[in-house]
């Protein structure tokens, strides 16, 4: 029986009762929600159950929502299961000011260098990360860049010495 | 005698008792054909360890993306695998599609699995050339590089560039395919079978060749997959995970083509995997080509979707008509409002699985953008599939996982 967003909604529910919460189908991905103390059990069940069999992480990355108050950080993980060939997106919000999250590496080799570019960029803390230490950006950075706290340039200030250079 | 030479030669304190060495592969090291940083602790000439140090050519794409319209993020994408440019371009334009719920014709559909295809053979033929220059053969690399010089005509012929192609457009391609690119196509599927065939007899039954790849970084199906392997790496270890058949895109079902794997996952069977590939991307070229030319009076002129709010009208129509000038404008300063969502987009890049996340909150550039750049995820893997190998597999282990620096640090 091939695997359907509905039987996957079933399956979690059934496991995970009313913490699992907002499924949606954006594009037709099962996207849902569940406490980020839960994230781990929800992958290792996502993982282990012989059904489901979601061992293939596509992606892990990080999205910052400044007007969420108290959940103004989400994980997102992409989920793969190869053998029924369907992508779920699982998502766990944290508050910024302690953005404590179960680390997967344990489960997945590949969570390893993205955990620690969702670190650098949004500072989110991976507990029992091997090795949580900046990837992309320098070392001495004391600040978490993709935050929307940071905007890019404005590209029409003028305050600028532009003779050298332009602009 | 002991107390002579201690006393001409003063070595460091405790470094008597030292039995390693540290070498630091990198980051500007020839043969690491890019900016990557390996600090190799080395037993003499065996690894102990590998770390790799990333990110010396970040250059914040996903930041600036924030900032941008979608179409201008298309010359970002041309800079994460710069071997194969094209399928970025095409995967971003197909992730802003599936955003904006843009149809396209069946035409560009096939014209886009062409350039594809065509960027997927030059991405290949850099790679397995450049493992047969790690282990000491040059000759190949030039016998092909003619080749990679024909694609790159090609992609000029198109678009007018070669390295950074920025090729296509939402909705379908800047103007027509010309009948020299098509002459071009058609001179590249008649030569090149014979200098891949000559390519591989230089090396596939190559004793030498075979002595140095064969069980040089090899890695088992299920690491492989718990690595986050995709693509042709992924295929050698024996998986036979293919984004264009799992997730058909631009009209890849049409196509017959098969998906060749490997069993040990070193480098040898990766180079194989790659060779065999690039003869199915040739028949799936051919069969293309052959697809499009069936397309008889006014479909065969289409090269783009109907879609005037994304895809810019004809410069002679902005100058003459009203509405024509106001889609030009509202495009090009990006005052087209997206719908509100989020989509994940994967296609099969050169060397893996290349994703889109994109999120867009209704605004005109994304809320947020995540590129999954598959040799920054698989090249994790690296200290695990060189531990115990000799420094110069080291080397063209690096060099068979297929490593662009460009995606690597985006």
């Amino acid at each position: 029986m091939a695997l359907t967003n509905e039987y996957i909604r079933q399956r979690l529910t059934e496991k995970f009762g009313e913490q699992v919460t907002n499924f949606e189908e954006p594009y037709g991905m099962l996207t849902f929600e569940a406490p980020k103390e839960l994230n781990l059990k929800v992958l290792q069940f996502l993982y282990d159950d012989p059904e489901l069999k979601f061992r293939f992480l596509t992606d892990l990355q990080a999205v910052h929502y400044p007007d969420n108050k108290g959940r103004e950080l989400a994980v997102v993980y992409h989920l793969h299961n190869l053998t029924d060939n369907i992508r779920i997106r699982f998502k766990v919000y944290t508050d910024i000011e302690q953005p404590d999250v179960f680390s997967a590496t344990a489960l997945y080799a590949a969570a390893n260098w993205m955990e620690r570019e969702t670190y650098d960029f949004y500072g989110v803390n991976f507990v029992g990360h091997p090795n949580l230490k900046r990837i992309l950006n320098v070392d001495e950075m004391d600040y978490f860049p993709m935050r929307k706290e940071y905007p890019l340039e404005d590209q029409t200030r003028i305050d600028k010495d532009d003779e050298m250079f332009g602009r | 005698m002991s107390d002579v030479l201690h006393h001409h030669i003063k070595l460091p304190e405790g470094s008597i008792g030292k039995q390693t060495t540290t070498l630091n592969l990198g980051p500007t090291h020839p043969a690491t054909h890019g900016v990557f940083q390996n600090i190799l602790e080395l037993d003499g000439e065996r690894i102990i360890s590998a770390e790799q140090t990333v990110g010396y050519i970040h250059r914040a794409f996903e930041k600036i993306a924030e900032r941008r319209p979608l179409y201008q993020i298309t010359p970002l994408t041309d800079r994460l695998n710069y071997c194969s440019a094209p399928i970025n371009n095409m995967g971003w334009h197909l992730t802003c599609e599936k955003l904006l719920g843009v149809q396209t014709p069946k035409r560009v559909d096939y014209l886009r699995v062409i350039i594809m295809e065509l960027a997927r053979i030059a991405d290949h033929l850099i790679c397995n050339s450049i493992v047969g220059v790690d282990t000491g053969a040059y000759t190949g690399f030039l016998y092909v590089m003619q080749y990679r010089e024909l694609i790159y005509e090609i992609y000029e012929e198109i678009c007018g560039s070669r390295l950074t192609t920025n090729i296509g457009r939402i909705g379908g391609f800047e103007r027509n395919f010309t009948n020299t690119a098509f002459e071009k196509i058609e001179k590249f599927l008649k030569e090149y079978p014979k200098v891949l065939k000559e390519f591989e007899n230089l090396f596939t039954r190559n004793r030498i060749f075979m002595e140095r790849t064969i069980g040089a970084g090899p890695i088992s199906a299920e690491r492989a997959l718990n690595y986050g392997f995709t693509g042709p790496n992924l295929r050698a270890a024996g998986v036979d995970y293919d984004v264009r058949i799992h997730n058909p895109y631009s009209s890849y079902e049409d196509f017959e083509f098969d998906i060749p794997v490997g069993t040990t996952g070193d480098c040898y069977d990766r180079f194989l995997v790659r060779n065999q590939e690039m003869w199915q991307s040739l028949r799936i070229i051919e069969q293309a080509c052959r697809k499009v030319q069936e397309f008889k009076g006014a479909e065969a002129e289409v090269y783009h979707a109907d879609v005037p709010e994304y895809y810019l009208p004809p410069k002679e129509d902005v100058y003459t008509k009203m509405e024509a000038l106001i889609w030009h404008f509202k495009i090009i300063m990006g005052e087209i409002d997206m719908p509100p969502g989020e989509v994940y987009f994967p296609v099969e890049g050169a060397n893996g699985e290349l994703g889109f996340y994109l999120i867009s909150d209704g605004g005109r550039t994304p809320y947020r953008l995540h590129f999954r750049r598959p040799c920054f995820i698989y090249y994790q893997a690296y200290e695990e599939l060189t531990k115990g190998a000799m420094l110069s597999d080291a080397i063209i282990v690096m060099s068979s996982l297929n490593l662009i620096a460009g995606e690597m640090d985006a």
